[in-house]
């Protein structure tokens, strides 16, 4: 995602730029298969979604041309907006928490230390094991009566919890898994960035006597801004994404208060066979998604300017 | 008084590391611990931590029952299947997308990335059912590649973009063509490169639950959806979820932990993940 095109070719004689060109042509040729399947499996869908969203289409039921009526529905619909003020709330909160402390965990990781490869390696295990698996193991854990959770609390003198048990405790918890699960692709997008910062600034602060926190303050952190941004986009459509742990642990519940835009489009679609109306879900998610990556995409240019 | 200082930094960063490795450690060691005790000493208060003796009870009845060996197969030839169709179309398109410097096509990619999974399912859930392919794995395998392509073209074009162009113009001088300069001289030389694609993009694929959630029957469930069904049936049954989850997430782990060389790479490449 950072690298890319920065490495601009010399200037060629006219002859060599027309042979280039030339040969870009053909090039286009690898491009077909893969572009075939692109448009097959994801531009087509896309398209398709859009045009279901004008009907009001009952999976073996009637199919009907509604227009933008659809759209209408959903912006009145109450469950919606909910849904819509608890993906807002899980998403900030499992941004943050993983960018503190996969940057705590980057730094650490930066250092040499015996057995670092290893401790890396099961350090990245949560995000490579299967979603559906842990999230099991985290449902067992959180159980009020007989979970290892509660255990925990009771023995370290803390009131037990309900966890995923009760509206007002379901979202952190539902988080807690998110921060455990993706923590560790922020450590990687970080220690990355770490590993590409130039050593003279550190070496130019020791010698004004600056103090290791002083040296973080001013130095790394600065420098590491633009990595951080990355991680920041990445983890922010991650978590708008998430939908296997929560279905998985909750399926939205209790009633519907960890119910999140994933989740009241997945009930839509394949639940109640709404296709016309879980389109335009689709259609207003995406648009969401597409908004909210151009905006951080943006303040990635201008951290990258200054 | 220097030196006991300095073991007292090292003593302390030694935990800090302990700390951070521990969240990861302690959920997959109860996993396994879970799976490894009678149902009595699971729901007993105060936990059991340490399974004595240890019951390979569980393992036996998630094998003995549920049609675990075929979806596990499923599972097998999905994943397989949607790596090595992604391996054909994207090593290629990587190749083509790093020379052209295409970076709309590489944009386009990127959008599929970002996207929800969940957001391609209707329509290709609609288009199964017309053409009447629900029940088979050939629509699991379809919308995974909704996952593995991008990941491959991805790690692909930032690894032919690390390569010499040299060589290659060498073998177009002598005469070669474009296909054959990418066959033999630039395909060998992404052999660590096409590592790195098809862990991931396996991998990713394997982990996939909601595809299959939604597309497979009876007979074509993946293992992810086979586990979750175990869970809505079986409330309190924890042996038996515990070993079928580990047994689903083992082999992905063990890769992680050979191959985590290749894996960093691959993802500090771009912050690549599955759909």
């Amino acid at each position: 995602m950072s690298g890319g095109a920065a490495a601009l070719p010399v200037p060629a004689t006219a002859a060599a730029k027309r042979r280039r060109r030339n040969y870009a042509r053909h090039y286009a040729w690898f491009i077909v298969p893969a572009a075939a399947v692109v448009v097959a499996v994801i531009l087509f869908p896309w398209a398709f979604t859009l045009y279901v969203s004008a009907f009001d289409w009952r999976l073996g039921g009637e199919r009907r041309w509604v227009g933008l009526a659809n759209y209408a529905a959903l912006f009145s619909d109450a469950r919606f907006g909910w849904a819509m003020l608890r993906t807002l709330l899980y998403t900030v909160l499992a941004v943050v928490f993983p960018l503190l402390f996969g940057l705590a965990a980057a730094l650490a990781f930066h250092r040499r230390f015996p057995l670092r490869g290893l401790a890396r390696a099961v350090f990245i295990l949560p995000m490579m094991a299967t979603p559906v698996a842990v999230a099991l193991v985290w449902t067992m854990m959180f159980h009020p009566q007989l979970g290892v959770l509660n255990w925990l609390l009771t023995t370290a003198g803390l009131p037990p919890s309900m966890w995923v048990y009760s509206a007002s405790t379901v979202i952190p918890t539902l988080v807690l898994v998110e921060v455990w699960h993706w923590t560790p692709l922020v450590m990687l997008l970080l220690l990355g960035g770490l590993a590409a910062l130039p050593v003279d600034p550190y070496e130019a602060a020791k010698i004004d006597g600056a103090t290791p926190w002083q040296a973080f303050r001013h130095v790394t952190l600065p420098l590491l801004m633009p990595f951080i941004v990355v991680a920041l986009i990445i983890r922010t459509i991650d978590a708008l994404k998430a939908f296997d742990t929560i279905y998985v642990i909750t399926q939205g519940g209790p009633g519907s208060a960890s119910e999140t835009i994933n989740i009241f489009l997945y009930l839509q679609a394949f639940a109640f066979y709404n296709m016309g109306y879980a389109s335009a879900v689709v259609v207003v998610f995406f648009a969401i998604i597409m908004a909210l990556a151009a905006l951080l995409l943006w303040t990635r240019q201008r951290v990258r300017l200054t | 008084m220097r030196r006991a200082q300095r073991f007292l930094e090292r003593l302390g960063f030694g935990c800090a590391v302990l700390v951070l490795v521990s969240p990861a450690v302690l959920v997959f060691l109860w996993m396994l611990s879970l799976s490894l005790k009678t149902e009595l000493d699971n729901t007993a208060w105060p936990p059991v931590f340490v399974p004595a003796p240890p019951t390979l009870d569980n393992y036996r009845e998630v094998f003995a029952r549920n049609d675990f060996l075929l979806y596990a197969w499923n599972s097998v030839v999905v994943s397989v299947s949607a790596t090595l169709l992604a391996l054909a179309v994207g090593v290629p398109a990587g190749y083509g997308i790093a020379k052209m410097q295409a970076m709309r096509a590489a944009a386009l990619i990127l959008v599929a990335r970002i996207t929800p999974g969940l957001s391609y399912l209707i329509p290709l859930f609609l288009l199964f059912q017309w053409l009447e392919l629900t029940g088979t794995l050939f629509p699991i395998v379809i919308t995974h590649l909704v996952i593995t392509v991008p990941i491959v073209v991805w790690v692909m074009i930032s690894f032919f973009e690390g390569l010499p162009g040299e060589l290659e113009e060498a073998a177009l001088v002598d005469g070669a063509t474009i296909w054959q300069a990418f066959r033999h001289v630039a395909l060998p030389l992404a052999r660590p490169g096409i590592t790195v694609a098809t862990i991931l993009a396996f991998i990713f694929s394997w982990n996939n639950f909601v595809f299959a959630m939604v597309l497979a029957g009876r007979e074509t469930r993946t293992l992810p959806v086979a586990v979750n069904n175990m869970l809505t049936f079986e409330q309190i049954s924890w042996g038996p979820l515990s070993a079928a989850a580990l047994l689903v997430t083992l082999p992905v782990l063990l890769l992680t932990l050979l191959a985590q060389k290749q894996i960093v790479a691959g993802l500090t490449a771009g912050g690549v993940k599955g759909a």
